[in-house]
């Protein structure tokens, strides 16, 4: 078989904890939150690059958005990834799952395809888990999503995996090529191998691809891809609960506690 | 702009709720977005379909229509008695391109979201994903769900005026359990299944499965975070006296302490119970949504300037090792004295 080509899809998104809402304005301000790499996208790397370790190949990040996520993506590089591949232009902002995928879709199509593609299970930004299954679909490809780990068997061409379900769990065997969505935690994402920092920020690849690039169809990016429209901004009813104060000793607080929890909760 | 596979004018006026089964029991989503479906239906006078996929699943039609359905088309083959997403995406999308509904609504669950988003790219639609409200603009015939807009108190409203099916996929616990009518029937459509075996990629090796956590349907959550410093022991007493179930706050999960089908929050699970305790626990947004249709909440914190405290009925400003060992003495004393 020749070289294992392990892509492993990767968002750079703001700190949710920091993300606050200007009530004036009803933006996101996500201006002064910081940013890191999508936190379940290292630990589908990490499961790319153990891949690697075992079978040889190489690594391809690959991301969609602006230039700026570029530092975020050489850790990856620093970490034990090859290649990292930008797919960014102006025309892919404003993108919803049905454009997102496609345009992953067209970029990897345009590094050639690949033999497997990782994904983290969802984003925290999103946090709605379409992107691995909607990629998998434009490529027609299997898949397995929530995997907490994965073998491959190289000769066969076959991948074993296995995945959370409710209340347990199951083990799904495919034929590569397939797309994997990895669960949060699942692994511990290695730290950056030193020896490979110099190379990794200053001369390792980063390829940038634009829609032209990708010779994507105009009508199927950003926003002119995206069926679906914001309609509203509605302020979150929060609904208005008592706050009543309980003052006291412990066994003071407890007993006031169940009397009013009798009364009416 | 591309268009999706059948479009707004070959739409029929129907809504569409997908009846996720595991081993021939409806899931309880299933039954929830049954209610809220019906009610969405009925502001614009149109049918509600239920669609089952499974082998021999023909039983759960009756259940359906208590819970709000006119008909049931079902898809009955030996090759769909496991959940895989190639046979389900292939059997679903024949059905949809039969029925062509104008609004199509799937459970947030693990195969759920699988299957949603597969069947919305091969319909070349859009997908609502984990909406936390659905509403329904009779007049036009569009479908407005809620999201909930990232960290914190804004819900975005999203529409789809011009792709269809319109889909949106809800989570466990959004929607209430609508009562059943034991007299209303339906129809039953029986879907030709064709459905090679080659279509089928991936192969079932094993599948375990043990107890089931369903916080969705707990009447008393006990929650905690990082506040508890690694230790949920008090916390699953307090939850066991109570017959409730633990949650716990993402942070939590992550560190291990707990499964994470305990998660609660807005990427884990919304929880409606008459009452939670909320131990340890600053009180983020996201964490917030998941209790917010509680009865009762009730925040055990030592930092008495806790957001949680703003999201909750009774506040302990106290430590959690103290307080909440003396509310279990006090419950286990009062039940003492209840049987003297």
């Amino acid at each position: 078989m020749s070289e294992l080509r392990l892509v492993v899809c990767m968002k750079v998104v703001p700190k949710p904890e920091e993300v606050r809402v200007d009530r004036m304005t009803w933006r996101l301000d996500r201006a002064r939150a910081r940013a890191e790499m999508n936190p379940p996208d290292m630990n589908a790397l990490e499961m790319a690059l153990a891949l690697k370790d075992i079978h040889a190949g190489r690594v391809t990040i690959l991301s969609m958005g602006p230039p700026s996520f570029e530092p975020y993506l050489r850790l990856g590089l620093a970490m034990g990834a090859d290649h990292v591949c930008l797919l960014s232009d102006a025309m892919f902002g404003g993108a919803d799952t049905l454009a997102t995928t496609y345009t992953l879709a067209a970029g990897i199509r345009k590094l050639g395809g690949a033999d497997l593609i990782f994904c983290g299970e969802e984003s925290s930004d999103g946090a709605t888990g379409q992107v691995p299954p909607g990629l998998a679909e434009w490529l027609d490809l299997p898949q397995i999503t929530l995997a907490t780990q994965v073998s491959l068997d190289a000769a066969a061409g076959t991948l074993r995996g296995r995945r959370e379900i409710f209340g347990g769990h199951e083990v799904l065997e495919m034929p590569i090529p397939a797309v994997v969505s990895v669960k949060a935690a699942c692994n511990e994402p290695r730290f950056m191998d030193y020896r490979r920092k110099p190379w990794a920020f200053e001369t390792g690849q980063v390829t940038v691809w634009d829609r032209e690039d990708l010779n994507a169809e105009d009508s199927r990016i950003g926003v002119a891809g995206s069926p679906t429209v914001v309609s509203g901004l509605d302020e979150a009813a929060v609904r208005e609960r008592r706050r009543e104060f309980l003052h006291g000793t412990p066994d003071e607080i407890a007993r006031a506690l169940l009397e009013r929890l009798d009364r009416g909760a | 702009m591309a268009s999706s596979i059948y479009t707004a004018d070959e739409e029929r006026k129907t809504v569409w709720v997908y009846l996720e089964q595991t081993d021939g029991r409806l899931e309880g989503v299933a039954v929830e977005l049954l209610g809220r479906a019906r009610l969405l239906a009925d502001q614009a006078g149109w049918p509600l379909t239920g669609l089952v996929c499974g082998n021999q699943v023909g039983h759960l039609t009756e259940q359906a229509f208590m819970y709000g359905a006119d008909d049931v088309w079902v898809a009955d083959h030996p090759l769909l008695a496991d959940f895989t997403v190639d046979a389900y995406a292939h059997v679903a999308f024949s059905a949809l391109m039969h029925g062509k509904p104008s609004v199509f609504l799937a459970g947030a669950t693990p195969n759920g979201r699988d299957l949603a988003a597969r069947l919305a790219v091969r319909l070349r639609t859009g997908l609502n994903a984990d909406c936390t409200d659905l509403r329904f603009d009779a007049r036009r015939g569009i479908l407005i769900s809620e999201v909930t807009g990232f960290g914190g108190g804004v819900l975005a409203l999203l529409e789809m005026p011009d792709h269809r099916p319109q889909m949106a996929t809800v989570r466990a616990g959004v929607f209430p359990t609508e009562e059943p009518d034991p007299k209303r029937i339906g129809r039953v459509v029986k879907v030709p299944v064709d459905l090679p075996a080659e279509t089928i990629r991936t192969k079932v090796i094993e599948r375990v499965r043990g107890q089931r956590v369903d916080l969705t349907q707990v009447t008393a959550l006990v929650c905690g975070g990082r506040g508890m410093n690694g230790d949920f022991s008090s916390l699953e007493h307090l939850a066991r006296l109570l017959g409730g179930k633990v949650g716990a706050t993402r942070p939590a999960v992550d560190e291990g302490l707990v499964g994470r089908e305990r998660q609660v929050g807005q990427t884990g699970v919304v929880c409606r119970p008459k009452v939670a305790f909320v131990c340890g626990i600053s009180g983020a947004f996201h964490f917030v949504v998941g209790i917010q249709n509680a009865g009762a909440v009730v925040a055990i914190n030592s930092d008495p300037d806790a957001p949680i405290f703003e999201f909750s009925d009774y506040c302990v400003v106290g430590d959690v090792s103290s307080i909440v060992p003396a509310l279990i003495e006090a419950i286990e004393s009062r039940r003492e004295a209840a049987r003297v």
